[in-house]
């Protein structure tokens, strides 16, 4: 099927087979492997992207859904001026270590903040429940998130 | 934290950020799938839904049907393509029994997964369509689950073996004295604990791309591993590709937590594919394969006994394991139980002390390292009899545990298993955990909500620990037969504009290696630390190292590149003295600048000296030109690196739910390359120790099908359960290496696993509970609350 989206700002126009899942359109099709898979089941969010302004697992779309959608992907989070302040404050905070989980987990704060400006330390982490991570312990990337916050 | 004995000058000891997180922030890493190989064919496995059968029929016909599948291949068709079956580096034993494990199955299958044909084809949706198409026949033979069914011999799963029994280890040093210390004592505590298997799930599963050059014979194995020079030596021996035209490359690695330390059948296949199709062959593995396909963690059941004297001294440790091997023996399985043998006595003071394991198959995932690779097992069941021992002498479990402490001055400590312990100070480091949990007042709170007949328990745990740690001295392995050294390999290169190369074996997977060994370097050279480029994870550039696991890539990698940085600098003090026309011995280093002690003026800088090296226009007579220097470093001892962690939990009766309120950790690692990343290890330990205490747990049925395969049935932690912890460190140097570093990368899961649930028993004791198995979940703890009210509450 033809799709055409929005994808960093660039304009992308595809043929897809219908069960591709948007991920897999995203990292095999577009070569934007920054995002990365790591289950099945959309548990985990590595795979968190921005649909439209809303964080959303592209494991858990197909590629077809996003006709006509606008993604953000990691990618297209910096700029000539360097890091997204989110990713900025994950760096500073030491709120990633092997940094498989960290994509999604970035896409998964900006939109966290974006909805909800408020939240406390408690809220980021009921926010960040679908985003796992086996290596920080989530406690500097609260503190990454927070420092965004504010 | 108070610094003692550091041994540089400026940047070590500075928490400094990553130079890795860049290239993680902006997906700009490659991980293994993110790999471009043009022409690949895609692997996808068939693997056993049965846990114990024989293979009767395999028919491939609707697979090979399938537009776009190149091939179907069954054991029986690769079973002349291996040159031996997967390595098991560790035979504990001489009479060791180890099944052959070959990357298809050949006849039977032995767990729920194991693999029984691989489909190759175009892309990754056709090889996963092809599988759909195979059709295997099996007849179904009794599944041995426990390890109690399996010590019993009843079904015995590798018939050749005569036995489920594999190996019986003991450590023993004196019998009859443990035997009479146990007659005399006047407390002897016996106590059980199970440790359930867990999965050790990084966020990257596994992954692996073999890549041929048919021609001139060459073969690049990429692969999602903790040891790609572990791998290349096993894969060149188990495919009979010779070891000089292998090249392994571990691209970015996304965590391995001990589960990508091993020679997996996915490896080995994709390398043997490879060389019958004659181009890339590739294979990635999808989260609910990885929960039978990886190896798991743990498994054992412990049974741990204590003699001590009226007072609670320590008398004599028995500890006795039945250990689950799992169906096979992966690389390093049967020694894992051996990594916890020596500590069972912990870090307390005991003149006897005896260990057994037998180990046993079953018809479940091997095992293999997980996560501290029993130690965590070993502190476990002594922090848990500990608590057990305090309530039968009558004391606070911090009291019990200050009494056996090794003294401070018993330090090189002659431990009773044989080890010699390093350097310790324990005591400050509880003191020092009591009081961020604030004890005194958390104790008088619970005393209080007791009182007043609160349903909402608190209870305070201790856990208190040792670990060893720097995996090893070659010697220590060859004693215990392992198959490899414990060595590591450093090389660092002063390029002629002055900025460094080091090239080091200990292949990182999220640690922050390139950011520490830049900063070991930058401290010792005077150089920005930025300028320092750390090379890895490939053996083409690496061509030697023994990688990443144990705690061990500072105390010995770390070893290594100090060494060979303190050896660069002799080489080119011997140019800036030739320069200088001064002595060497009269020249010091500080901040990048050569300068003759004692003569104010007299210098020369590193960078001009790294040029006049490159050039070679006039150096000292016989003194090659480059500035290099590799080092090998085999550690005289292992590292032993102690802490002390307390759990605050707060557990609701009606619903049996445990909640973790506050927890402290003061970990004593020795002296810090960077403090910022020694708190990210000890965050991420202690939460993934949190896991096994409440929530994770392989759950097998009694068919041995995994009844918790996914990450929505198998629970790690997320950051909705978990909290801020509050971390401090005591710094006791260890006297084995010239940094005075310990290892910190397994302490959080070791001591946080033991805090946690000796924290849920002591909120329950009140109510009669005295045993609790993990993981703590709501339906255990109600049932430990009606088991101890007899019956129905």
């Amino acid at each position: 099927m033809e799709i055409s989206l929005t994808v960093n700002g660039d304009t992308q126009s595809a043929d897809v087979e219908p069960r591709t899942l948007l991920v897999h359109f995203l990292r095999d099709q577009l070569g934007l492997t920054g995002t990365n898979i790591g289950c099945d089941t959309s548990s985990c969010g590595a795979c968190t992207i921005l649909v439209d302004g809303q964080s959303a697992k592209s494991c858990n779309l197909l590629a077809v859904q996003a006709d006509g959608a606008e993604i953000t992907t990691i990618e297209g989070l910096a700029g000539a001026d360097g890091l997204h302040p989110m990713q900025q404050a994950f760096h500073e905070s030491h709120a990633l270590q092997c940094g498989y989980c960290t994509p999604g987990m970035v896409m998964a704060s900006i939109s966290l903040v974006e909805e909800y400006p408020n939240l406390d330390a408690d809220g980021v982490r009921e926010g960040l429940e679908g985003n796992l991570c086996r290596c920080t312990g989530y406690q500097n990337i609260v503190k990454a998130v927070l420092s965004v916050k504010k | 934290m108070t610094v003692t004995d550091n041994p540089t000058g400026g940047i070590i000891g500075q928490a400094r950020l990553r130079k890795e997180d860049p290239a993680l922030l902006t997906g700009e890493a490659k991980f293994m799938d993110d790999l471009v190989l043009p022409g690949a064919l895609w692997v996808n496995c068939v693997r056993s839904p049965h846990a114990h059968a024989t293979i009767d029929n395999i028919d491939t016909t609707a697979a090979l049907a399938v537009e776009g599948v190149t091939a179907v291949y069954t054991g029986a068709d690769l079973a002349e393509d291996w040159a031996g079956p997967l390595p098991c580096a560790w035979p504990v034993t001489d009479d060791m029994k180890s099944p052959d494990y070959w990357p298809v199955a050949q006849g039977k299958v032995c767990h729920v997964g194991d693999i029984v044909a691989v489909v190759v084809a175009d892309s990754r949706y056709v090889a996963a369509d092809g599988a759909e198409g195979v059709v295997v026949d099996y007849s179904l033979l009794p599944a041995v689950i426990s390890i109690e069914d399996a010590e019993s011999d009843q079904v015995v799963i590798h018939e050749g073996l005569g036995t489920n029994v594999s190996y019986e280890w003991p450590l023993i040093p004196d019998p009859e004295g443990v035997e009479a210390a146990f007659a005399n004592a006047t407390h002897h505590v016996t106590e059980t604990y199970v440790h359930q298997r867990l999965i050790p799930a990084p966020m990257e599963p596994r992954g692996v791309a073999a890549v041929p050059a048919p021609h001139n014979g060459d073969m690049i194995l990429y692969s999602s591993t903790q040891i790609p020079h572990i791998l290349k030596v096993m894969a060149a021996l188990t495919v009979g590709i010779p070891e000089h035209k292998m090249r392994v490359i571990a691209p970015a690695v996304g965590g391995g937590f001990g589960c990508k330390l091993g020679v997996y059948p996915e490896e080995i296949l994709c390398l043997a594919l490879a060389v019958r199709h004659g181009v890339p062959v590739r294979w990635t593995e999808g989260r609910t394969e990885a929960a039978t396909a990886t190896i798991q963690g743990r498994a054992q059941r412990q049974t741990i006994e204590l003699a001590a004297d009226e007072n609670g001294k320590l008398l004599a440790v028995r500890a006795t394991l039945l250990a689950d091997m799992g169906a096979y023996f992966q690389l390093i399985t049967p020694g894992v139980p051996l990594l916890g043998a020596f500590l069972f006595h912990g870090l307390y003071d005991v003149p006897l002390y005896s260990f057994t394991c037998k180990s046993v198959f079953t018809n479940l995932t091997p095992t293999d390292a997980y996560r501290g690779a029993g130690r965590p097992e070993a502190t476990y069941a002594i922090e848990r009899a500990m608590d057990v021992l305090a309530l039968a002498v009558g004391v606070e479990p911090d009291e019990i545990r200050s009494l056996n402490f090794i003294p401070t001055e018993k330090f090189p400590y002659d431990s009773p298993a044989g080890l010699v312990f390093d350097s310790g100070d324990y005591q400050p480091a509880l003191d020092r955990a009591k009081e961020l949990i604030n004890w005194e007042e958390r104790r008088a709170e619970q005393a209080e909500r007791q009182a007043a007949g609160s349903k909402m328990h608190l209870g305070l745990g201790i856990s208190t620990y040792v670990e060893m740690c720097g995996l090893a001295p070659s010697r220590v392995l060859a004693s215990l037969n392992y198959g490899a050294g414990g060595w590591e390999s450093a090389t660092v290169r002063i390029l002629p504009t002055c900025k460094i190369q080091v090239v080091t074996g200990a292949t990182p997977h999220g640690q922050g290696h390139e950011t520490a060994w830049s900063m070991i370097v930058a401290d010792r050279l005077g150089v920005d630390p930025d300028d320092v480029e750390v090379l890895h994870s490939d053996t083409a550039i690496s061509p030697l190292g023994l990688d990443t696991y144990g705690s061990r890539s500072l105390s010995v990698g770390g070893t290594a590149i100090w060494m060979a940085t303190e050896r660069v600098v002799e080489k080119a003090s011997l140019i800036a003295a030739h320069m200088l026309e001064a002595n060497a011995d009269d020249l010091e280093l500080t901040n990048g600048v050569f300068n003759v002690k004692g003569t104010p003026g007299a210098e020369v800088p590193l960078a001009e000296v790294a040029f006049a090296a490159f050039t070679a226009h006039d150096l000292p007579e016989g003194l090659e030109p480059n500035l290099q220097a590799e080092v090998t470093w085999d550690p005289p001892n292992f590292t032993f690196p102690f802490g002390a962690h307390i759990a605050l939990v707060e557990i609701d009766e009606e619903t049996g739910e445990v909640e973790i309120i506050d927890y402290a950790a003061v970990d004593d690692c020795g002296n810090q390359v960077n403090p910022m990343i020694v708190e990210g290890q000890v965050h991420g330990g202690i939460v993934q120790g949190i896991g096994q205490a409440l929530w994770e747990e392989a759950i097998y049925d009694e068919d041995g099908q995994c009844r918790s395969t996914n990450l929505g049935d198998y629970l790690v932690p997320s950051a909705a359960e978990t909290i801020d912890m509050k971390l401090d460190y005591t710094v006791t140097p260890s006297p084995t290496n010239p940094l005075g570093v310990k290892g910190i990368g397994e302490a959080g899961t070791i001591a946080s696993t033991p805090a946690v649930m000796n924290a849920v028993v002591d909120a329950l004791r009140h109510l009669g509970v005295t045993e609790m198995a993990m993981p703590a979940s709501p339906m255990r703890v109600r049932r430990s609350i009606e088991n101890a009210q007899g019956g129905a509450v």
